[in-house]
């Protein structure tokens, strides 16, 4: 099978895109004394770290930031043919009251985000939930979740797969488009 | 080392390394879930879990049902007695028609040896053991192993005492398969006539001396002497059992190292162990309950997966 990549963000603009993502925050929270992120497990997380770390330099606050894994969450489980391996949650304070910005790096079908919401209210009762996410394909949702921050809006066809790539893991960062 | 290599969990013995492993990083997920105010995940909501216990049982059987009931599954229990087990059912055709009767996954704990791997072979469900004889009880095992993980961040070169009646102990024999893999030593230590003959054939070491074997581990797990199957006389009194293998506050004092020590339970307290060791900080008896049901979380998790 030919798999190819194609890539859509180079470093230089997804760097552009992530300040811009900061500064939405900045611009709708400003104070972020009761407000937290919380990256979903895996990939999210690794994009949260990044959003986290640009908010704190440029506000000079503490904010609270947390990973959550929805694997036990899922609507596939015993439904696809990979077994589902869970990953760690670390969130070590309390989220009710305050105002979660979910974060996750790439919204297909919506499905994990579901999940993600479910996992959540598992921890307590936030005040309000907002969905960041990095890339948006559109019109691929299955369920109807749609984002609050969306980095970029990307048109793909089936059997093509939204992959980003972050320096920390994969030594750079760029978003591809990897097709089968 | 992404899924578990058995279809069922019978017995330590089929599980590789990576599979114990896997257990124990998929446990401490649960354990972090069982921790949590709301102490449930839906992973399960659509699995009917059969808890078929042909033997009596308080903690496994708690243990298990409560770690189904935290992953959202259907849960029926049956117990022997009271049932048409007693007008002469035989064992396939019992679990048979509960399984016609749309169960996924049976638990089972029998007094055969051998008849956990006996059903897996017959049904299509998945069967994990809960206790077969004097063959298995290998969530018992992982939950011990992982409780000693827990407590010195790996199992790898530790000394691992097993005190008290290993002749009729499922336990005994899957912690001593189950430690081997992980890397530890162990040693088994008892009564002559409590220890099965060529014991030492599986590699462990073996002391008739429970000062002997004190003094050389680093974690003493202390089994019950089992009352029941005591028809057979295996030593002349309990009294003197306790004289000679009853571990106390005065003999560790004596041996003077920080043993860790560890019991499947139900303690006979003041035969096997006294009360002012099982009660102690050296115990991690309530640490190996608690993770009891995450070990077994994982297990039907990843049985299921």
């Amino acid at each position: 099978m030919n798999t190819t990549r194609r890539l859509i963000i180079p470093a230089a603009q997804l760097r552009i895109t992530l300040e811009r993502l900061a500064a939405q925050l900045l611009e709708r929270h400003g104070d972020f004394s009761n407000t937290v992120l919380i990256g979903l497990q895996p990939r999210g997380s690794l994009l949260a770290a990044r959003l986290h770390q640009l908010i704190q330099e440029q506000s000079h606050q503490t904010i609270l930031f947390g990973k959550l894994d929805a694997t036990f969450y899922r609507d596939d489980f015993r439904r696809g043919k990979e077994p589902l391996i869970p990953n760690s949650n670390h969130i070590d304070f309390s989220i009710e009251g305050k105002h979660v910005i979910l974060v996750d790096d790439v919204l297909y079908t919506g499905r994990t985000v579901r999940a993600g919401l479910d996992a959540l209210l598992d921890f307590g009762r936030p005040e309000k939930v907002e969905l960041l996410v990095l890339v948006e394909r559109l019109y691929t949702q299955e369920i109807p979740i749609h984002p609050d921050y969306v980095g970029r809006k990307v048109n793909t066809m089936p059997g093509e797969k939204v992959v980003v790539s972050w320096s920390e893991t994969e030594g750079e960062d760029n978003i591809w488009i990897i097709s089968q | 080392m992404s899924a578990i290599s058995t279809k069922h969990l019978i017995s330590i013995k089929d599980l590789s390394t990576e599979d114990i492993e896997l257990i124990f990083s998929t446990a401490d997920n649960f354990k972090e879930v069982i921790n949590r105010p709301i102490k449930k995940v839906p992973s399960l909501r659509d699995i009917t879990v059969a808890n078929i216990f042909f033997e009596n049982s308080t903690r496994t059987r708690l243990s298990f049902e409560l770690a189904e009931k935290r992953l959202s599954a259907d849960v029926v229990n049956f117990s022997a007695s009271g049932s048409s087990v007693s007008k002469g059912e035989t064992l396939v055709d019992t679990v048979k028609n509960i399984l016609a009767m749309k169960v996924d996954m049976v638990v089972m704990r029998h007094s055969s040896p051998g008849a956990c791997a006996f059903l897996a072979r017959n049904i299509d469900a998945k069967v994990i053991n809960a206790g077969d004889g004097a063959h298995e009880h290998p969530t018992q095992a992982l939950l011990d192993a992982f409780s000693i993980r827990e407590k010195y961040g790996k199992v790898a070169g530790l000394k691992v005492a097993i005190i008290g009646d290993i002749l009729h102990s499922r336990v005994a024999l899957s912690n001593i398969f189950c430690l081997q893999k992980l890397g530890a030593e162990v040693m088994v230590c008892g009564p002559t006539t409590l220890l099965p003959h060529h014991i030492a054939s599986l590699g462990v070491h073996v002391s008739h001396d429970v000062r002997e074997a004190l003094a050389w581990c680093d974690v003493a797990n202390i089994l019950r002497i089992q009352l029941e199957r005591q028809q057979t006389r295996y030593f002349p009194s309990l009294r003197e059992y306790t004289l000679r293998f009853g571990v106390n506050r005065a003999l560790l004092e004596e041996i003077g190292r920080d043993i860790t020590i560890m019991h499947p339970g139900p303690i006979n307290r003041g035969v096997e162990l006294d009360s002012d060791v099982a009660d102690s900080g050296q115990s991690i008896i309530l640490n190996q309950v608690e993770n009891g049901v995450a070990i077994r979380m994982a297990g039907l998790y990843l049985l299921a997966n």
